[in-house]
């Protein structure tokens, strides 16, 4: 399996570079994970997105429905697209270090 | 930063390039043709951790893209072993490797063909990729003439010709709706696969969530209290847009009826307006009934791995039913579902006889036909509500869509299910347009990404399956202003709308009760003035 290397942090990532140890995820990692997301820089909005995915991961061990993401960050799909290019599923979801969702999703 | 398109893009793909489709077939016999895996075609392989969650054989990390996909040592008597016993276990399996007369009646009827014109995706030859194989090792004639007798040797090349057209193929049975024989070609599916994936060959499209509905009771792996949260969610939004508070019944003991509706209701759009509208409605009539966190799955992706797998993952309905004491059982907006429900669900976990024969509380009709699995499609459930006028409808609410109808495989050809989702359609929606009459009802064309081909790292393969299903849609877009396609499968949900924003865009895809909830006249609501999508009914206003 693929893996990433950032700083002294060595972490196995997915055919689609999702990390698959999500207990090595730090502010670091993100960066990295964003950098091949098309996301240069993460910003306050980023982080509102990111921070917001994580403590719902780590209540519930799933992604929250993009909905729910959007209610709770007070933003709206076309925001999250304008921040993650990819989306949030793909983008938002891979910074964050949660799991690429699979199913009738 | 500029963003590469990547093959796991729809836009990666040009319109015109995938048009030019040449169906003559090639001069070169099709055995000596070489099958090609490249990025946009195939799917990733199974994790190892689900894989091995589940205790399937030979869980290890290896990509299709490689010459050495790590088979075990033994990988060639595992196959053939593993036909015979099948050959032996299911004389279904055995009759259909006996009887094709190769009419070509099936030819031109698969989806993968259409789109693709390779002539490995006709139906007829891709049963032939086994069928060889049972042939050169099962029939007499083919041990004594080989080739000749239409045999061929099992080699690793087999084993990944299978991988990459077993997997172009999503078990919809268009092709046996045509031949002469009724030969199920998606039984012919499913048992390669079940032989790829004893010697380790699955993908994880469909081993992740197969995993995940073991452990924690869905597809998407959602825990007892993200699914109340999440219910409770959809009860505020509800309120927001109604002024009703729905009730959202969990694990209740003693409800007179078990609801399982597939997880990605739960968290997939457009899936979730679905979602909404079973809890509106069952809050209006007044329903005694339950969500389950422990069978919190209508779907079942073992039907795309294996029988065994299939068995276990259902087995939780039933034995949620018993614990909760329910009378009988509910199903959402489904499609595979019903195929299990249908067609297994009886003899592999039943009888159930510890329920009730299904009968409306709110009509008292008898839902006879059901009187084996004890488990009544909400097509049919609803449809006999608005047959008997217990549901007040303001269509005008649907008016600004221009809606057609697509026959999800599974409910239109494996439990006949055309008529009611038609009836329901019509009472909630006024301006109903069908699609051409040879793409839907038992000839409905397939969205291009079910029996786990909904992922997105295969897009070329689901763009070129649902091409005919986008372009039929195009048409009535075009002809009747169509602008939403409705459809009563979760899988079609997601994977129609990404045919469609390809195909036919602005057209956008719903659930049949998304649009039963907008027209749905509520005891005590406020006047509405926005869909179940929070968009104006009026967009004038």
């Amino acid at each position: 399996m693929a893996q990433i290397v950032v700083g002294d942090v060595t972490i196995e990532v997915d055919e689609d570079g999702f990390i698959q140890e999500p207990e090595k995820w730090n502010v670091k990692v993100a960066q990295a994970l964003a950098e091949t997301e098309y996301v240069n820089e993460l910003t306050e909005g980023h982080w509102r997105l990111v921070n917001y995915l994580r403590e719902y991961y780590q209540k519930f061990g799933v992604a929250p429905m993009i909905r729910k993401l959007c209610k709770e960050t007070g933003m709206k799909l076309a925001e999250i697209y304008e921040l993650f290019p990819t989306g949030p599923a793909k983008g938002a979801c891979k910074v964050a270090g949660l799991a690429k969702p699979t199913g009738c999703v | 930063m500029a963003v590469n398109v990547k093959p796991d893009q729809p836009e990666y793909y040009n319109h015109e390039q995938l048009t030019q489709i040449d169906y003559r077939p090639p001069a070169q016999a099709w055995e000596s043709r070489p099958v090609t895996i490249r990025p946009g075609s195939f799917l990733h392989p199974a994790k190892p951790k689900g894989a091995s969650s589940l205790g399937l054989p030979h869980p290890r990390q290896w990509s299709p893209m490689d010459e050495d996909w790590k088979l075990p040592a033994d990988w060639k008597e595992i196959i053939i072993t593993g036909m015979k016993e099948r050959l032996e276990k299911y004389r279904s399996f055995k009759i259909f490797m006996d009887t094709c007369v190769r009419c070509g009646a099936c030819a031109d009827k698969c989806h993968f063909f259409i789109g693709s014109g390779d002539p490995r995706n006709m139906p007829v030859l891709r049963a032939e990729l086994l069928r060889s194989i049972y042939r050169n090792d099962f029939t007499l004639t083919g041990r004594l003439l080989g080739t000749l007798a239409g045999g061929r040797e099992l080699t690793v090349d087999v084993i990944k010709e299978w991988f990459a057209y077993f997997y172009q193929c999503t078990e919809c049975r268009r092709c046996s709706v045509f031949c002469p024989f009724g030969i199920d070609t998606a039984e012919i599916t499913m048992m390669a696969r079940e032989l790829l994936q004893l010697v380790g060959v699955s993908v994880n499209w469909i081993i992740e969530p197969a995993a995940n509905c073991d452990r924690t009771g869905n597809h998407l792996g959602i825990q007892p209290h993200g699914m109340k949260d999440t219910l409770e969610f959809f009860a505020d939004e509800i309120e927001e847009l109604t002024g009703v508070r729905v009730n959202v019944p969990i694990n209740k003991k003693g409800a007179e009826i078990l609801f399982v509706t597939p997880s990605g209701d739960l968290l997939a759009d457009p899936g979730t307006y679905t979602c909404m509208g079973y809890l509106a409605l069952f809050h209006e009539i007044g329903l005694n009934y339950t969500w389950s966190t422990y069978a919190s799955e209508g779907g079942n992706f073992g039907l795309f791995s294996s029988a065994d797998l299939m068995k276990r993952l259902n087995a939780k309905i039933f034995a949620e039913a018993r614990r909760l004491g329910v009378r009988w059982i509910l199903g959402g907006e489904c499609g595979h579902m019903w195929r299990v429900v249908h067609q297994y669900m009886d003899t592999m976990n039943g009888p159930a006889d510890f329920l009730d024969v299904p009968v409306s509380p709110v009509t008292g009709t008898r839902f006879s036909h059901a009187r084996s699995t004890k488990m009544v499609h909400i097509a049919e459930f609803t449809a006999d509500l608005v047959k008997n006028g217990r549901l007040t409808l303001d269509a005008s609410r649907n008016d600004r869509l221009r809606v057609t109808f697509h026959d999800s495989c599974n409910p239109a050809r494996a439990m006949g299910l055309i008529e009611e989702p038609r009836a329901v359609l019509k009472s909630v929606c006024r301006n109903f347009f069908e699609m051409p009459e040879e793409t839907i009802r038992e000839k409905t064309l397939c969205c291009g990404g079910g029996a786990g081909l909904g992922a997105g790292e295969n897009m070329e393969v689901r763009l070129r399956g649902g091409m005919a299903r986008g372009l039929a849609v195009k048409h009535v877009r075009d002809a009747h202003g169509v602008n939403r396609l409705a459809t009563i499968c979760a899988i079609d949900r997601v994977t129609l709308t990404t045919v469609c924003d390809y195909w036919a865009p602005g057209v956008k895809v719903a659930g049949l009760h998304e649009l039963v909830a907008n027209a749905l006249v509520m005891k005590g609501q406020k006047k509405r003035t926005h869909d179940f999508r929070h968009e104006p009914l009026d967009p004038e206003s």
